[in-house]
């Protein structure tokens, strides 16, 4: 079982607090998502929950434990780090065998336990290389399958697909979902890439210096953002917001929309443009348009090709139903 | 672009190669000539030298007049054991400094160094009396700890170095898998940095080795290792250059030997994560 809480952590290297007081619970089974930009803490933040850095104050709780005085290792949780962190000098069924061995487990059982996962994780012909023969895409799933063996309360991730080219991480990313699936142990993962958090999570975590911003369902972040900061960071591409004028006709401070909630027309719409690029990509186009007087470029997304080019003029009309209204500090008006 | 080299310019640069490479060697090389000649021949015209009679006759007169091998095995025991008894301190030490480093790391590293700067004779008198005192003169005991304490920033600079190179989160991942401090190091850290211990093990076995200041002034018979033999040879009523050069190349062919043998495993160490 893998029910973490965190009540009150608070993380300070030396003079400078990355993380002021916060409280979080993951429940058993979730696929919990740490997103933010770089320097957001999310990294610190599960380096505090693997035990790899002591909390500054606050308290951790895993299965109602407390756990904040516990060394790694008596965590019971396992990590899969970002630069796979194996060791070069173990074949592969070592490596995997590594925690089972500090665990004092059988010889047998290990043997069963490493092919399993082998079996699962497409490793069985790999077993006998080292990890510096092995791909990106091989040596990640070797990290992965050492975090198996040693059956965690919970899985950490931290930006594990990010060394990865982007159609291997596409892939992984999949493998990572039926992983959760199949063994429905809480994971923790994190990540700076939106997609990414979009695509697995049951609940996203968005932070930013420290701080929470919003915890919620992928589509409860989407549809309902916080505030600014989260309704600018998840979507893409980016929410536009605008200011002034036109966000005080609907009585608020800003006002938000979505690039694929704006229809584009060269004949007529609400708001008059200039594009400066469009970005063909098969499927959708995307617009950007300046001159509109409502911010300094709008993006729009227009479904399968749209036939614009430099300095064309298009019209761009909001569907009113989907416009995100936020007060002068940045908070959503319900 | 890759730079132009002529076959000319190549046969110059290998000219002068050659050149400085004996030059460097040739110390060595005379000493090794003189040594298979007699005492009177040793002493003539570098000409007339090499076309005199060649002899084992040293070799034979010093291997009588001293035993050479219980300078030998005292070298051994001394050089061996002090680089074992540094790394054995060494590699905690440079694993504090290399992954939990704290304010004051670097000082104190800077500090370490400071003391290969100190000229030995400064601290000749307390030294020798403490050793005096303890009853340790003339022992390898006392020369294994001297050397090891002498030869240990090094020790410590060169796994700090190694330590360095090896990332943090391979032992991280290590600590989440239940290994312990003491299982984290020797079934990572050490297998991984065995280049680099290698290659110190080696370099502070040719430096105890080849240390002359503090085996000379510390012993008398019972502890004298190599050092001593060959100064043994060097005497104020004349030098006896033919029995002076073999006793040198005795004293120096093991460790020769043994760094011709151990130069892959010097050079992959000294370049250890120079290519990833």
């Amino acid at each position: 079982m893998g029910r973490i809480t965190l009540d009150k952590v608070t993380k300070a290297f030396g003079e400078v607090e990355v993380i002021p007081p916060l409280d979080l619970t993951i429940d058993d089974g979730e696929f919990v998502v740490f997103v933010g930009p770089s320097g957001c803490g999310k990294s610190t933040l599960l380096r505090l929950i693997a035990g790899l850095e002591d909390v500054t104050s606050g308290e951790i709780r895993i299965d109602k434990q407390p756990a904040t005085h516990l060394p790694p290792a008596k965590r019971g949780l396992a990590m899969v780090f970002q630069s796979y962190a194996l060791y070069p000098h173990m074949s592969v069924r070592k490596n995997i065998a590594f925690p089972m061995k500090m665990a004092g487990i059988p010889e047998t059982e290990q043997n069963r336990k490493i092919e399993d996962a082998a079996r699962v994780l497409n490793l069985t012909d790999y077993l006998d290389r080292r990890p510096g023969q092995l791909s990106g895409g091989q040596r990640q799933r070797v990290a992965i399958g050492r975090a198996i063996v040693r059956e965690p309360a919970a899985f950490l991730f931290d930006e594990p697909l990010s060394n990865l080219d982007a159609a291997l991480r596409v892939g992984m990313r999949l493998e990572i979902s039926e992983l959760h699936e199949r063994l429905k142990t809480t994971m923790i993962y994190v990540t700076h890439d939106q997609v990414e958090a979009m695509t697995m999570a049951d609940k996203i975590v968005v932070l930013q210096k420290g701080v929470i911003e919003q915890v919620g369902s992928p589509l409860e972040l989407y549809n309902t953002p916080r505030n600014v900061f989260v309704a600018g960071f998840i979507g893409s591409p980016k929410m536009n917001m605008i200011e002034g004028a036109e966000a005080a006709k609907h009585d608020a401070h800003t006002i938000g929309i979505r690039p694929e909630h704006l229809a584009a027309s060269k004949e007529a719409g609400e708001w008059k443009g200039t594009v400066t690029v469009s970005e063909h990509l098969g499927s959708d186009t995307y617009l950007h348009v300046t001159d509109t007087g409502l911010a300094e470029t709008m993006t729009v997304r227009v479904g399968g090709e749209f036939g614009v080019r430099h300095g064309d003029t298009v019209y761009l009309t909001p569907d009113a139903t989907k416009i995100h209204r936020f007060d002068a500090n940045g908070l959503r008006i319900a | 672009m890759a730079r132009a080299v002529t076959t000319r310019r190549k046969a110059i640069n290998t000219v002068i190669a050659w050149i400085v490479g004996l030059m460097i060697f040739f110390p060595i090389l005379w000493i090794f000539i003189l040594s298979f000649h007699s005492e009177g021949d040793a002493i003539k015209r570098p000409f007339e030298v090499l076309t005199s009679q060649w002899t084992f006759e040293s070799y034979a007169t010093v291997q009588e007049r001293s035993n050479y091998f219980r300078h030998f095995w005292n070298s051994v025991v001394i050089s061996v054991g002090s680089t074992v008894l540094g790394l054995i301190i060494a590699v905690p030490s440079a694993w504090a400094m290399a992954f939990v480093p704290g304010k004051r790391t670097k000082d104190v590293l800077m500090w370490m160094l400071s003391t290969k700067m100190l000229p030995p004779v400064g601290v000749l008198l307390p030294i020798y009396l403490i050793c005096q005192n303890l009853g340790l003169l003339d022992t390898r005991i006392a020369l294994v700890f001297i050397l090891m304490m002498i030869n240990l920033p090094i020790i410590i600079w060169m796994l700090y170095t190694y330590f360095r190179e090896i990332p943090g989160e391979i032992l991280e991942a290590a600590r989440m898998d239940g290994a312990t401090l003491r299982e984290e190091v020797i079934y990572v850290l050490l297998p991984m940095a065995v280049p680099g211990i290698a290659s110190t093990l080696l370099l502070n076995i040719i430096l105890a080795w080849n240390e002359a200041f503090w085996t000379l002034t510390l012993t008398a018979a019972k502890a004298a290792p190599l050092t001593a033999f060959i100064a043994s040879y060097s005497s104020p009523e004349g030098l006896f250059y033919a029995k002076l050069s073999a006793a040198s190349i005795m004293a120096i062919a093991p460790i020769l030997i043994m760094g011709w043998f151990s130069q892959k495993q010097l050079v992959r160490g000294l370049t250890f994560g120079a290519v990833k």
